[in-house]
């Protein structure tokens, strides 16, 4: 209890610090937001300036301008989209499930993916399989994510007449087409994210295999598969279960690139989307949200640390 | 005794020599990261020569030769308009090692002055950096990019100071946690108590003690730099067209045309594949080779 506690008070500051960030990013948008609102609605006189400015609390000092922003955005009051006019919140809602179902399954596949392969690469060190699947990993943390993206849409299309397919369909009225819809970026993406784990993975589990408990396990005459499922992997999964946290930025940030190429309608295109049309409520609004969302996600991490490591809560 | 003198003597060779011997000992115990650095170099190579070096103009358009397939007078085809896909990719070298090169620079500027600020007076200081830094590490970096070349708008310009910021702020925490171990060093205390200033202290005697640190991670940045730089491009957020970016040519309006002539794809994507990859694996051997304590961290 203390130490959620803990963890909870220590996330205040970074919050502070994350929400001025996204703060500062609107006040310092070319020209204003008043002279968009007024492009957009044609009308521009001193008086409607004023007003607006008034009604948008824009006369005001700065520090109060950002209290009543950060009041009404813990309120879950974003602004409205200059372009659509609906509440940000509103869009918001509405992409952030597709972006996590995206972001859930390619972390379900980079884990799938990374943890059989680093653990028989750690146990196996030094064999031609430890080599394939290193030069693997190295590989996929090179290759881009657009470009191998890239690669899936045109080459199938090109050699076999396959192409994935790019029509969203939601999951609640029929799963099984979103799924095939999700499946391919989820795939890559998690292919991409899997490189790092993997190697991770490795390391730790090559740690952990050379402490004296695995060699008492060992001596005992305990089978192989026993000493590594129940004796190693318990100790060797605990630091990449952080890493998985660290990794919730590349997840999201990767969402951005292959929602755009696969069309997934998501938060990455609706930030794209208003980034083209300088929607600049929506943008802060998705900046905010992806931030607070991945502090979330590793204090989540953080926590099921401390429920993991016994050592950890002991502190 | 003789040892010592042997040893002392060594380590002060001609600074030239003492580059190749280091080049040397990569190569015999490093091959893969040596060839990497070999493979890296040669991009560079490409790239400073580019102007040289490419058989077409860049944007020398001849539409009766659009989307020819790589032939000799083409090596790696031509593009809808006719452009010749090798010129292009080489100019694309030169833009990529130029940011690369500039941004990872201004990063590395960065992370060393905010790593010293924040390792070397720790207290209140640190605790105040530290706080920022993990705000701007919490957004993803692509979210981050986007979300300033929207603001200050795009261009070579915006992309080297954004690219150099996000990942200086980043790069600060690798800094400072070398300079911390240094600060504790006996000679840190001598150089204190014969009442050394701070920036002496800093310049003479932190520096040089976390330069491989400095090092390693300048290298490793270019290659996370030229990534970003390319996703950018690729967004239609980068420099813009019709500069030769290999994230550009893979991007949106080249991509309608690879169904037509699949080979548009595989200069960029190759180019940017082997370099990324070159970069890294130099960046890992010079690690191992100059600072055995990060091994492992990434």
């Amino acid at each position: 209890m203390r130490y959620l506690l803990r963890r909870l008070l220590a996330l205040i500051p970074t919050l502070f610090f994350a929400s001025i960030i996204v703060f500062a990013s609107m006040r310092m948008i070319p020209g204003d937001v008043i002279d968009l609102m007024l492009a957009q609605n044609d009308i521009s006189t001193g008086q409607d300036r004023a007003r607006l400015e008034a009604a948008l609390g824009l006369d005001q000092p700065i520090v109060s301008q950002y209290f009543s922003w950060a009041g009404k955005a813990l309120q879950g009051d974003l602004g409205r989209s200059l372009w659509k006019n609906t509440p940000v919140t509103e869009q918001l809602l509405e992409r952030l499930p597709i972006t996590f179902e995206l972001g859930f399954l390619a972390l379900l596949i980079a884990l799938a993916v990374a943890l059989p392969v680093g653990i028989y690469s750690a146990i196996r060190q030094d064999t031609a399989g430890d080599y394939v699947a290193r030069s693997f990993s190295l590989l996929m943390l090179a290759i881009p994510g657009f470009l191998l993206g890239t690669v899936v849409m045109i080459y199938p299309s090109v050699w076999w007449r396959w192409s994935p397919a790019l029509e969203y369909t939601p999951f609640m009225v029929d799963p099984l087409q979103n799924l095939s819809h999700m499946l391919v970026p989820a795939t890559l993406l998690g292919l991409s994210i899997s490189a790092v784990t993997m190697r991770m993975t490795r390391t730790m589990m090559l740690e952990v295999m050379r402490q004296d408990y695995i060699r008492t396990a060992r001596a005992k005459g305990v089978g192989e598969l026993t000493i590594v499922l129940r004796h190693a992997l318990r100790n060797g999964l605990i630091p990449v279960v952080t890493l998985v946290g660290l990794q919730a930025p590349l997840l999201l940030g990767g969402t951005v690139i292959f929602e755009q190429i696969f069309v997934v309608p998501g938060m990455g295109i609706l930030l794209l989307d208003a980034v083209s049309q300088r929607d600049y409520p929506v943008i802060s609004g998705v900046f905010l949200v992806v931030g607070v969302a991945i502090l979330l996600i590793n204090l989540l991490v953080d926590l099921s640390y401390g429920w993991l490591d016994p050592k950890v809560r002991k502190q | 005794m003789t040892a010592i003198a042997a040893k002392a003597a060594s380590a002060r060779p001609a600074r030239r020599g003492l580059v190749i011997t280091f080049a040397l000992k990569l190569w015999r115990e490093k091959r893969l990261g040596a060839v990497g650095g070999i493979l890296f170099l040669l991009f560079l190579v490409c790239g400073i020569f580019a102007q040289w070096l490419a058989p077409y103009g860049i944007n020398e358009t001849n539409l009766a030769y659009r989307l020819t397939p790589p032939s000799l007078a083409f090596p790696f085809g031509t593009d809808h308009l006719g452009r010749d896909m090798l010129s292009r990719v080489l100019m694309g070298a030169q833009l990529s090692m130029l940011v690369g090169f500039l941004a990872a620079g201004l990063a590395t500027v960065i992370s060393v002055v905010l790593g010293l600020a924040s390792g070397y007076f720790g207290g209140k200081v640190d605790m105040l950096i530290q706080r920022m830094v993990d705000a701007w590490m919490t957004f993803p970096d692509l979210v981050l990019l986007v979300v300033v070349i929207s603001i200050v708008g795009a261009g070579i310009v915006q992309i080297v100071v954004v690219l150099g910021l996000l990942y200086g702020i980043a790069g600060s925490r690798i800094v400072r946690g070398a300079v911390i171990s240094a600060r504790e060093q006996m000679y840190i205390h001598a150089a204190q108590s014969i009442g050394g200033g701070t920036f002496y202290i800093l310049w003479r005697h932190v520096l040089p003690n976390i330069m491989p640190v400095v090092i390693v991670l300048f290298t490793t940045r270019i290659g996370a730099v030229i990534l970003s730089e390319a996703a950018l491009s690729f967004l239609g957020l980068g420099v813009p067209p019709p500069a030769p970016t290999w994230g550009g040519m893979l991007s949106g309006a080249g991509r309608t045309y690879m169904y037509v002539g699949p080979w548009l794809a595989v200069a960029p994507g190759l180019c940017l594949t082997i370099v990324v990859y070159s970069v890294n694996v130099f960046g890992d051997a010079l690690r191992d080779q100059l600072d055995p304590r990060m091994k492992g961290s990434r």
